[in-house]
């Protein structure tokens, strides 16, 4: 069994892994990280994206092997310690979730977007989350929730600057 | 005795946070932003937790010739391997009809059957072993179709009639006839939380389960008869579900019976969690309808008389599929006077999965039976399809007599609303000119097709089966004022827990943080019904407000006689109470009362009043009050593909007086979405062998976020009041928005339509795939010989 080595939401973590451990049971089952969920384990419903090396990919369908050396954030990663990610507090804020199942998945997409396009517009907002299903919403606060953290993130650019 | 009163708060609240009424986002949100929020399959396993996988069949109708499982027992890991001979009590995880085994013995009904269980110490064990089951079959002839079953006579009771009048003479004399054939595709739930229970066994008999269920009482009841135990061993416990939509009200009876099986008989806890495709090919689905209709009516579009033939497929058993095929019928007239009437149910017996509960529970299917009709003769008319709409509305609650109210099954609509709805709704959406405008715009566009449709819902809010219309709750005070929540009601994200908490919050006149909202156990509320039929906040919301109104009322009376005054006299105002000219905060009022020994935990219980249904006769009050909506939806085709878009939505909906506008609004968000989806991008498909061939996402095409209509317009009814003394004069929210869907279907028909070639009518299937559409534009244009 190959060990791995990586980092996951900013600690160094090793384990033994059998060579067709699924990156989604090496976080839930060896390291507990349980908000990474697994909707459809094929890579279509996208309940389980995560970032690995600041890119967002569907964990049910990489090898953990494959995660060797990398860096990994999941949902329980994104905050700031007690501080929310903006788009995690914009979720909350517009009601942008309802079982709450596909939400941390769809918000590690959407902190994905903003981080490589801070300013998508709304077409672009839809077109990159159709890889995220949501049974419940109909997508109306999930697309305002993402326009709400893009706003308030090129907001706190601009303070920073 | 009269003591010194505490210091009331420096500055009195004027208001409390999160009452009644207050847009209020979901109480888990914060955990779901975070990923805290705990599903089943999230708990933290307890030590020794084996890890089930049940194997099921690969044919659609055989006998098991032979099984052997001795490669399964076997294999790695493999703890135990459990068939029918291993149930200590009935093989029955049935919710009514007790047709639906455990473990099949002997026949096999549908492709996905279960047959046995392995449990083995990691996941990957479990599913690895069970591949390993050698079974041979005897196969027999199948019957997988609707048209296969009324062909062949296969029902599971014989046809059910509802009737009133005399519709055969009516349509006879009637100056127009029409008739026609709908087919209306079924629906997978596709909870993004699939299936899951783990079991842990207890002391003696006990056994704890946690299950994503919509109906922990079923739960518990099956098992103890699978298992041959008590009711009270079992306590079946669910926080939330990841979704359920009716999925999880019967449907999870199987795997949760496994896994207490499996715990009891091995005394080690055990987990089972259907994946995506098991999931799909496992459990039942929304039931395909075949609906024929021949409708009599006068040149104003007036309907005089209609006969229905509605033929669902239910699948190998009855699951709930007997008040499922009733509530169809209930919805065969959705806002429109029938006056005479004759529906015929064919509740047909297949080869398939059992079908079960789904948002509506078969009034979708029934509803989309009668827009269809009126689409139709709208279209042998020429006139716009909503004129004939508002011609054969029920009269409106404030018309004076009893003419054009009384339903198919002779219940008075009392509170009929869909006239202001419509025109309100047609204004706000500037249907009339749009629709113009979209006839324009077709003559200069000869391959990409608009169509527009505005379609209303009437829904009837109540269990059929009268005897679920009941609900508990618990509340306990402490002695810091802090107050726990428990009712009946399950979480599955439509906020049922939320609005529950506001009414308690509104009733003690506390803010909404000192509510804690706990799991649904069976342990503190017994004997619920499931959460369906809408009803969770009406039912659980009442019950919670009995048993928050016994505690105040206990309060108040020591009050009083504390301060030798009235009852009457003690008000709970925010954060406070308030006796006579006194006030004292709740914390300190809660303080004093335990002190003086009174009681501050309470039970509270609603029994839905005035319905009633006798099923044999026809007749009766199914239905505590009736939700009301209204949408139009703009679509465009193109008519060399099929391909197509919803292009705007528009949506009026009426929830009485709303017990949170934040969740609502995402229930009729969602719920349009859903009803959409259910009628244009999601087909399921069978193989030849009866096999379903679309059992993931890859090929199974639930809405996706860049399918919504790109101008989404929604508004709750304002002046909305539930004429009923419902909670807080609100109306259920969960089901009645799906069916505003039904208004993408017929914008597409309307496209097709205008697609030209013939006047043909383009009779569009459901669901309007691009392959149907492209069909039907296809048949019209041959028809006419433009292709």
């Amino acid at each position: 069994m190959p060990t791995i080595s990586l980092q996951v939401n900013g600690k160094t973590v090793s384990g033994e892994v059998q060579g067709n451990t699924l990156l989604t049971d090496f976080l839930r089952q060896n390291l507990g990280l349980t908000g990474t969920h697994v909707g459809c384990d094929t890579s279509q419903c996208g309940a389980c994206v995560i970032h690995v090396n600041g890119d967002s990919i569907k964990a049910c369908t990489m090898l953990a092997a494959q995660a060797d050396n990398a860096s990994v954030t999941t949902i329980e990663g994104l905050s700031q310690g007690d501080d929310l990610h903006p788009v995690q507090a914009a979720f909350r804020e517009a009601h942008g979730l309802q079982c709450g199942f596909c939400t941390p998945g769809m918000i590690m997409s959407a902190a994905d977007l903003l981080s490589k396009n801070p300013n998508p517009s709304e077409a672009e907002i839809r077109s990159w989350l159709s890889g995220n299903l949501c049974r419940c919403t109909g997508y109306h606060n999930i697309v305002k929730a993402v326009q709400i953290a893009a706003g308030q993130m090129s907001g706190q650019r601009i303070a920073a600057e | 005795m009269s003591a010194p009163l505490n210091n009331p708060p420096p500055a009195a609240k004027t208001a409390i946070d999160g009452g009644v009424g207050a847009f209020r986002r979901h109480d888990s949100g914060p955990k779901h932003v975070s990923g805290e929020a705990i599903y089943v399959d999230d708990m933290p396993e307890p030590p020794g937790l084996l890890h089930i996988q049940i194997g099921y069949a690969r044919k659609a109708h055989a006998k098991i010739a032979a099984m052997d499982l001795s490669r399964v027992r076997n294999a790695p890991g493999v703890a135990a391997v459990l068939t029918a001979g291993d149930i200590p009590g009935a093989n029955d995880v049935s919710p009514v009809a007790g047709d639906d085994p455990l473990f099949a013995e002997g026949l096999i009904e549908y492709w996905g059957q279960s047959l046995f269980a392995v449990a083995a110490e990691t996941r990957e064990q479990a599913r690895r072993a069970a591949a390993l089951a050698e079974i041979s079959y005897d196969e027999r002839p199948a019957i997988l179709t609707i048209d296969e079953a009324m062909d062949a006579q296969s029902f599971l009771e014989k046809p059910y009639i509802m009737e009133r009048g005399d519709p055969a003479g009516a349509i006879e004399a009637a100056p127009h006839i029409i008739s026609g054939r709908i087919n209306i595709g079924g629906q997978e739930h596709f909870y993004l939380e699939s299936q899951a229970a783990m079991a842990v066994p207890g002391e003696d008999e006990d056994v704890t389960v946690h299950s994503s269920t919509q109906h922990p009482s079923e739960i518990q009841h099956k098992i103890a008869h699978v298992l041959g135990i008590d009711n009270h061993a079992v306590t079946v416990e669910v926080r939330r579900m990841g979704g359920g939509f009716g999925g999880k009200e019967s449907q999870g009876n199987l795997l949760a019976c496994a896994a207490a099986l499996v715990a009891k008989l091995t005394g080690r806890p055990a987990k089972c969690v259907y994946d995506r495709d098991d999931d799909m090919t496992i459990t039942g689905k929304r039931h395909d309808f075949r609906i024929d209709y021949q409708a009599g009516f006068d040149s104003d579009g007036r309907i005089l008389g209609i006969a229905f033939e509605q033929a669902l497929r239910c699948g190998m058993s009855w699951d709930l599929s007997e008040p499922i095929a009733d509530r169809a019928m209930f919805h065969s007239d959705n806002c429109y006077y029938l006056p005479n009437v004759r529906i015929t149910s064919y509740r047909c017996k297949t080869n398939t999965q059992s079908n079960t509960a789904f948002r509506g529970f078969g009034g979708p299917q029934g509803m989309v039976g009668i827009e269809r009709v009126i689409d139709n003769i709208a279209h042998e008319l020429g006139k716009d399809p909503l004129e004939v709409r508002r011609t054969n509305f029920y009269a409106h609650k404030s018309s004076p007599g009893a003419e054009r109210r009384l339903t198919p099954y002779s219940m008075a609509v009392e509170d009929c609303i869909i006239q202001d709805i419509v025109a309100e709704l047609a204004e706000s959406a500037a249907y009339q000119r749009r629709r113009e405008n979209i006839r324009a715009w077709n003559d200069a566009s000869p391959v990409l097709k608009r169509g527009i449709a505005l379609t209303p819902v009437k829904f009837g809010i109540s269990f059929t089966k009268t005897f679920l219309n009941q609900a508990g709750a618990l509340i306990n005070v402490y002695t810091d004022g802090s107050i726990q929540l428990n009712h009946g009601g399950t979480e599955m994200g439509q906020g049922l827990f939320t609005k529950v908490a506001q009414v308690v919050a509104e009733e003690f006149q506390v803010d909404i943080a000192k509510v804690k909202i706990t799991a649904t156990t069976t342990g503190k509320v017994p004997n619920t019904s499931a959460t369906a039929a809408s009803s969770g906040s009406d039912l659980n919301g009442m019950a919670a407000q009995h048993a928050a109104r016994k505690i105040k009322g206990r309060i108040a009376e020591f009050f009083a006689q504390r301060y030798q005054t009235n009852p009457d006299q003690v008000e709970f105002l925010p954060g406070r109470i308030r006796i006579g000219e006194s006030e004292l905060s709740f914390e300190a009022a809660i303080q004093q009362a335990y002190m003086a020994r009174i009681p501050l935990s309470a039970t509270g219980f609603y029994a839905t009043p005035k319905i009633s249904w006798d099923k044999a006769e026809g007749r009766g009050r199914p239905f505590y009050y009736f939700a009301y909506g209204a949408a139009v939806t703009e679509c465009i085709i193109d008519t060399l593909t099929g391909e197509n878009r919803l292009l705007r939505v528009d949506i009026l909906h009426d929830v009485g007086k709303s017990l949170n506008p934040a969740i609502d609004l995402g229930q009729i968000e969602g719920g349009f979405v859903q009803g959409a989806g259910w009628l244009t991008t999601e087909e399921l498909v069978w193989s030849e062998a009866g096999r379903l061939t679309t059992h993931a996402p890859s090929t199974y095409k639930i809405p996706a976020c860049s399918d919504r209509a790109p101008d989404m317009r929604v508004k709750l009814f304002e002046g909305g009041e539930n004429v009923e003394q419902t909670i807080y004069r609100s109306k259920a929210v969960g089901e009645p928005p799906l069916m505003l869907g039904i208004s993408a279907l017929m914008a597409l028909s309307d496209a097709v339509a205008n697609a030209g070639g013939t006047s043909d009518y383009p009779a569009l299937d459901a669901p309007a795939t691009p392959e149907r559409i492209l069909f039907a534009v296809e048949r019209l244009r041959k028809k006419g010989n433009v292709l």
